[in-house]
């Protein structure tokens, strides 16, 4: 009948002892383990948690990259495009220019000319004034020592002459 | 070279394992021996002889004293101290001792040997070995041998547990290490798959109660298996203690117990009127559901681990009972016994965690049920 019949000794003690156990190891054991075991929970949640978070922005991140370089890439290629439009701006601007310049050149050339030409037209023509004026008055010397003869060698002279 | 080799592998365990088998088998037959000659010597042959029930029942029960071994007729055993509140309030302070195993009265008391008082200790007239009629039976608050063991396993799980908590604190944020991460995961199997899905999200307030009976429960159990001394009580397989236990898990619940379950006690809804009136079959069938539960709970411990206990020491048993035939027997069948016992023991270390489980899952879920809302 021992076997089965609760003792009350033992059941005092065992209540003592175990109400005494279960009071120290909340405070002293399972407060500790317990809220250290939910802490790093919580540091593995979140440290998951900022993982994923890291890769998105790291996405993001890549995103953003290729499109800076995709934008850059076309204004380089923009640039490029100006550049070969100032290229050719210049080198037209150039040519026209040196056109202009040889034009203007050209056109100095020919009034130079020009007006040399007129000066020597008008040396010539001090010249041939001064020749007649000679002629005339040899013509004039040798008609005046027959009067006909050199009115006629007048005529003739002049019509001989021609300016050019 | 070789024999490093040797203590290091498989084969020392082996070794081990047979050498430990003969050394139980010798000591056994020499134990019959010794039986043997003291049954021919003595006068009290019957009373002398092996009796394996009163041995079994000697191990498994509660005692005064810490018996460890008989020696040339004599027992060694650790004296306990013994509190008695006797019928007039008076308390009584003295060693086991002075009880000499039973054979001698002390200060009006003695240790009752037979009867239906047999293991108490009862008022005896001074000087003599005869109960005193005229006066009851004290109160008794002695340490007895359980009580020691519950001391000593109460020590050990606060050692432990506090020194497991000091960890966590010198770790903090860092994986566990060493007895640390193999308690851890009992901690956390005792709070996601027994507290957590039984409860529900009021599981934290019960957690420190749910270890503490679980690691208690085990710690006993695994204790009783340890044949020597400080194991060796069997303080789980002991009705008062799975008593008690049972008793807390009761307790909890029915202060945890809100609107809802009183009202399925006393009123179930749902139910037709003249079941509850005028005789009140379904309060009367709640009631003794609710007083059910931790009955069975403590009868379930109680009965597995002193089953466990008693299996073993049958094996053990037949050892002596054979070899009091003949000493051959003895011999050969301790080689059987031997086997089954260590087979048992492996089985009961299975069990010490099985019940611990058990319990522990069973008292969450009352638990959760007290707490249950209404759907």
């Amino acid at each position: 009948m021992e076997l089965v019949l609760p003792g009350i000794g033992l059941v005092f003690w065992m209540s003592l002892v175990f109400i005494l156990l279960l009071v120290l190891l909340k405070k002293f054991a399972w407060k500790p383990i317990l809220g250290a075991l939910k802490e790093r929970e919580g540091e593995i949640m979140s440290s998951l948690m900022m993982a994923k978070e890291t890769k998105m922005q790291m996405e993001q991140l890549k995103a953003e990259n290729e499109k800076l370089l995709v934008e850059a890439r076309q204004e380089r290629d923009a640039i490029l495009v100006q550049a070969n439009k100032a290229k050719d701006q210049i080198i037209t601007d150039a040519k026209a220019k040196a056109q202009h310049e040889a034009d203007r050149i050209v056109e100095n050339s020919r009034m130079i000319i020009e007006s040399e030409k007129r000066a020597a037209i008008n040396e010539i023509k001090n010249q041939v004034a001064e020749l007649s004026i000679a002629i005339a008055e040899k013509v004039l010397v040798a008609e005046l020592s027959d009067k006909k003869k050199q009115s006629e060698l007048v005529d003739k002279q002049l019509s001989q002459l021609n300016f050019n | 070279m070789i024999l490093k080799k040797f203590w290091e592998g498989k084969a020392f365990v082996l070794t081990a394992i047979i050498l430990l088998f003969f050394v139980f088998s010798f000591h056994s037959g020499m134990a019959n021996e010794d039986l043997h000659a003291q049954n021919h010597d003595t006068t009290h042959q019957e009373a002398e002889a092996f009796d394996a029930g009163e041995m079994i029942f000697e191990h498994v029960l509660d005692a005064h004293d810490w018996h460890i071994a008989d020696f040339a007729g004599h027992a060694i055993s650790i004296p306990l101290p013994i509190i008695l509140l006797d019928d007039q309030n008076k308390l009584h302070f003295f060693m086991s001792s002075k009880f000499e195993h039973g054979h001698a009265s002390y200060n009006g008391f003695m240790l009752c040997k037979e009867g239906t008082n047999k293991g108490k200790i009862v008022p005896a007239i001074d000087g003599t070995m005869e109960l005193d009629q005229s006066r009851a039976i004290p109160y008794d608050f002695s340490i007895t041998k359980n009580v020691m063991a519950i001391f000593f396993s109460a020590l050990l799980i606060l050692l432990l547990f506090t020194s497991i908590a000091k960890s966590y604190k010198k770790r903090a944020g860092m994986a566990p290490k060493g007895i640390q991460s193999a308690i851890e995961v009992i901690i956390l199997f005792v709070r996601d798959d027994i507290a957590k899905p039984s409860i529900g999200h009021h599981f934290e307030k019960y957690m420190p109660y749910l270890l503490t009976v679980f690691f208690f429960i085990v710690i006993n159990n695994l204790l009783g298996l340890v044949p020597i001394i400080p194991g060796g009580a069997n303080v789980t397989g002991n009705i008062s203690v799975t008593l008690v236990l049972a008793l807390f898990t009761f307790g909890i619940t029915t202060i945890s117990a809100n609107k809802n379950y009183w009202t399925h006690m006393i009123n179930m809804p749902g139910v037709p009127w003249w079941l509850k009136f005028p005789i009140p079959l379904m309060p009367i069938i709640e009631i003794m559901g609710m007083l059910t539960k931790p009955f069975v709970l403590m009868v379930r411990l109680f009965a597995n681990i002193l089953a466990g206990h008693i299996v073993i020491l049958g094996f053990i048993s037949m050892i002596f009972i054979f070899g009091a035939l003949s000493p051959i027997g003895g011999y050969g069948v301790s080689i059987v016994s031997v086997a089954f016992s260590l087979f048992l023991s492996m089985l009961e270390i299975l069990v010490a965690f099985i019940q611990a489980y058990v319990f522990t899952l069973l008292s969450a879920l009352y638990f959760g049920m007290a707490m249950e809302e209404s759907h």
